[in-house]
């Protein structure tokens, strides 16, 4: 007994000289005190150097803070515990946080970069005359092929997934919407589409697609996909950009249909405790050359027109990440269906998923 | 005061926790499970769950519990009774247990790459000539990796039954003319059914809500109630129906307990 108060003795100074220590060395870097900006973003979604130089440049300290999916996040912020001054939510989640009134109106004449950003990517339907949110990175929907597994050939349309050459041979993103909008596409439906004829009809010809299935995963497919666990993928440009940079043999296409064009946006969220930092950061990301160390860092696509020509050619000129957008097919944004809608689309989905081959 | 008194007053943490933490969240799962998409009172989720979608799902979910579990048993056993005949027990033991302390992802995604197309298990195939299959995203995958997984929840309760299995019977049993095969038939076996009980509830009861092995080993082939619940908790933000699936399952867990008996008691005593 005596030798486990003095074990859990032990332990509690330990605790308590670390928790100081921890204190001390926070203070001595400036963290504390209400000189911070704490971040929120994706894992792995932001050049570290530019974090330093933001710190240099303006004094404030940054706390870098991650999530790895839009629901985690929301579920985060409406809880209101912590404090996070920028959050970057995407297109459907920046309407939904607008709805619950999660989010704060941005000041913009504190962000005079703003006018750096391509204008076809300003006003979009989840955020109009962008009050809330500012975009930080863009992509697309669309196929990740091996061509050599798929004998040479291009792949150009949804279509070509459902060649029956390509039997057990086609990764899925477990995602309802990005499948169904696939489906949907691929009959010449809008994504958003929410006549229920036209879905189950959707639903119909994914059940006929299953036989080609391998898979229906997460984050993992770009994992299997450079390991070429299967000849082909249905996933994010971004994702894209990362599997092609590690296995060459691998080519993207937003088939000619159309596909999703998706947004991640800057937002300051309603737990944010230093407003004018929160500016001050998302201002300095919309900076031409920081926006294009970052994209060159992160391997996305820039929404910031005047970054391009920071960019070399090989990034800025990929046709493949960054489509000339008219004449790109027929790309939506994400609108936002409402609950019911959504949960038919999941409905149909999970049912597609229990097919059996 | 009396020592009766002070007794009760030693319940009063764990009381609070039961409260809190136990008998708090069940109340909240079952006041979810009869809201609807919009927060109006209905018994519509649970309408849904007898659709075919769902019962076939709950099918499956059930076979693939009954076969993780069968084969964890027929291993398992096996492996506890030659453990307790081993000489270094603790050393055996400890191996057994090893695993249990690397986190559980990390172990789910080595076998994404053991068990993938140009992985390990593969080239092995090859080299003995049986050629290279696909064995990542099938359901033997899913049932080897889970397991894998759970054997050790099978193994402990078996070989403590064995350990407190005083030899002497045994002993007896060959003295009596009993052969070895009728002594396990008729004396071990029998009095070591506590632990096998124990075993099967600790892998059947988790296996029927496994969702995260789905998607990794499995490639959502296999679609069990865990998923679904997963599902509708985080993308489809259907709160009440993936409360009514788990409140479904919990009913069906404790019919599971209820007509197995609670092992603990027979086994270990």
């Amino acid at each position: 007994m005596k030798r486990l108060v003095q074990g859990f003795a032990a332990v509690f100074i330990a605790a308590f000289v670390l928790m100081f220590i921890t204190h001390r060395l926070n203070e001595a870097e400036g963290y504390g005190g209400g000189k911070t900006v704490t971040v929120y973003n994706w894992g792995d979604y932001i050049d570290p150097a530019l974090i330093r130089e933001f710190e240099k440049e303006t004094g404030w300290k940054v706390i870098y803070q991650t999530f790895d999916s839009n629901e985690a996040m929301m579920a985060k912020i409406a809880q209101g515990g912590a404090t996070f001054d920028v959050a970057v939510p995407s297109d459907y989640a920046i309407s939904k946080m607008i709805e619950e009134k999660l989010l704060l109106p941005l000041d913009h004449r504190k962000l005079p970069n703003l006018r750096y950003i391509e204008p076809r990517f300003l006003n979009l339907p989840f955020d109009p005359h962008n009050r809330y949110s500012v975009p930080y990175f863009w992509g697309t929907v669309g196929i990740v092929y091996n061509r050599e597994m798929f004998g040479g050939k291009r792949m150009t349309s949804w279509n070509d997934l459902w060649d029956p050459s390509l039997r057990n041979q086609i990764l899925l993103v477990d995602g309802a919407r990005e499948v169904m909008g696939m489906a949907l596409n691929s009959l010449g439906y809008s994504l958003n589409d929410t006549n229920k004829a036209h879905l189950q009809e959707a639903k119909r010809k994914l059940d006929r697609l299953m036989p080609n299935v391998k898979a229906i995963v997460g984050d993992e497919i770009k994992l299997l996909l450079a390991n070429e666990e299967a000849a082909v993928g249905v996933v994010w440009s971004g994702d894209a950009a990362e599997i092609i940079a590690e296995n060459d043999k691998l080519d993207y296409v937003v088939p000619k249909e159309g596909s999703n064009l998706w947004f991640d946006n800057m937002v300051i969220p309603k737990t944010a405790k230093n407003i004018e930092g929160a500016h001050a950061f998302i201002n300095f990301m919309l900076d031409p050359k920081h926006a294009a160390q970052n994209a060159e860092y992160v391997g996305y696509s820039t929404p910031n027109r005047a970054a391009l020509r920071y960019l070399p050619k090989d990034i800025a000129g990929d046709r493949r990440f960054y489509p000339d957008l008219d004449s790109a097919g027929h790309l939506e944004v994400y609108e936002n269906l409402g609950k019911h809608m959504l949960a038919y689309y999941n409905e149909l989905f999970l049912e597609f998923k229990m097919q059996q081959k | 005061m009396t020592e009766r008194a002070w007794r009760n007053w030693y319940l009063i943490p764990y009381g609070i926790w039961l409260v809190l933490f136990v008998v708090a969240p069940i109340v909240f799962l079952v006041y979810e499970s009869f809201l609807d998409l919009d927060g109006h009172w209905t018994v519509a989720n649970y309408e849904n769950v007898l659709t075919p979608i769902y019962l076939k799902m709950m099918a499956y979910s059930f076979w693939y519990a009954f076969l993780i579990t069968l084969v964890s048993l027929l291993i398992g056993y096996p492996t506890a009774y030659w453990l307790t005949k081993t000489r270094h027990k603790q050393l055996w033991l400890l191996l057994l247990i090893l695993p249990m302390w690397v986190n559980l992802l990390l172990k789910v995604y080595a076998f994404l790459g053991l068990l993938g197309t140009y992985g390990l298990a593969n080239a092995l195939l090859q080299t003995l000539g049986i050629g290279a299959r696909q064995l990542l995203f099938t359901d033997f995958s899913f049932v080897f990796v889970s397991v894998y997984i759970f054997i050790p929840f099978m193994v402990l309760p078996i070989f403590n039954a064995l350990e407190e299995l005083p030899p002497s019977l045994v002993d007896a049993a060959r003295d009596l003319g009993a052969s070895a095969w009728t002594t396990f038939r008729r004396v071990v076996f029998p009095l070591t059914l506590g632990g096998v009980k124990a075993g099967c509830q600790a892998v059947f009861i988790p296996s029927l809500s496994l969702f995260m092995i789905t998607r990794l080993v499995a490639g959502n082939r296999v679609i069990t109630l865990g998923t679904a619940i997963e599902q509708h908790f985080l993308v489809t933000q259907n709160w009440g129906m993936g409360a009514t699936i788990a409140v479904v399952l919990m009913i069906a867990m404790a019919v599971i307990v209820g007509l197995t008996g609670s092992g603990r008691k027979e086994g270990s005593r």
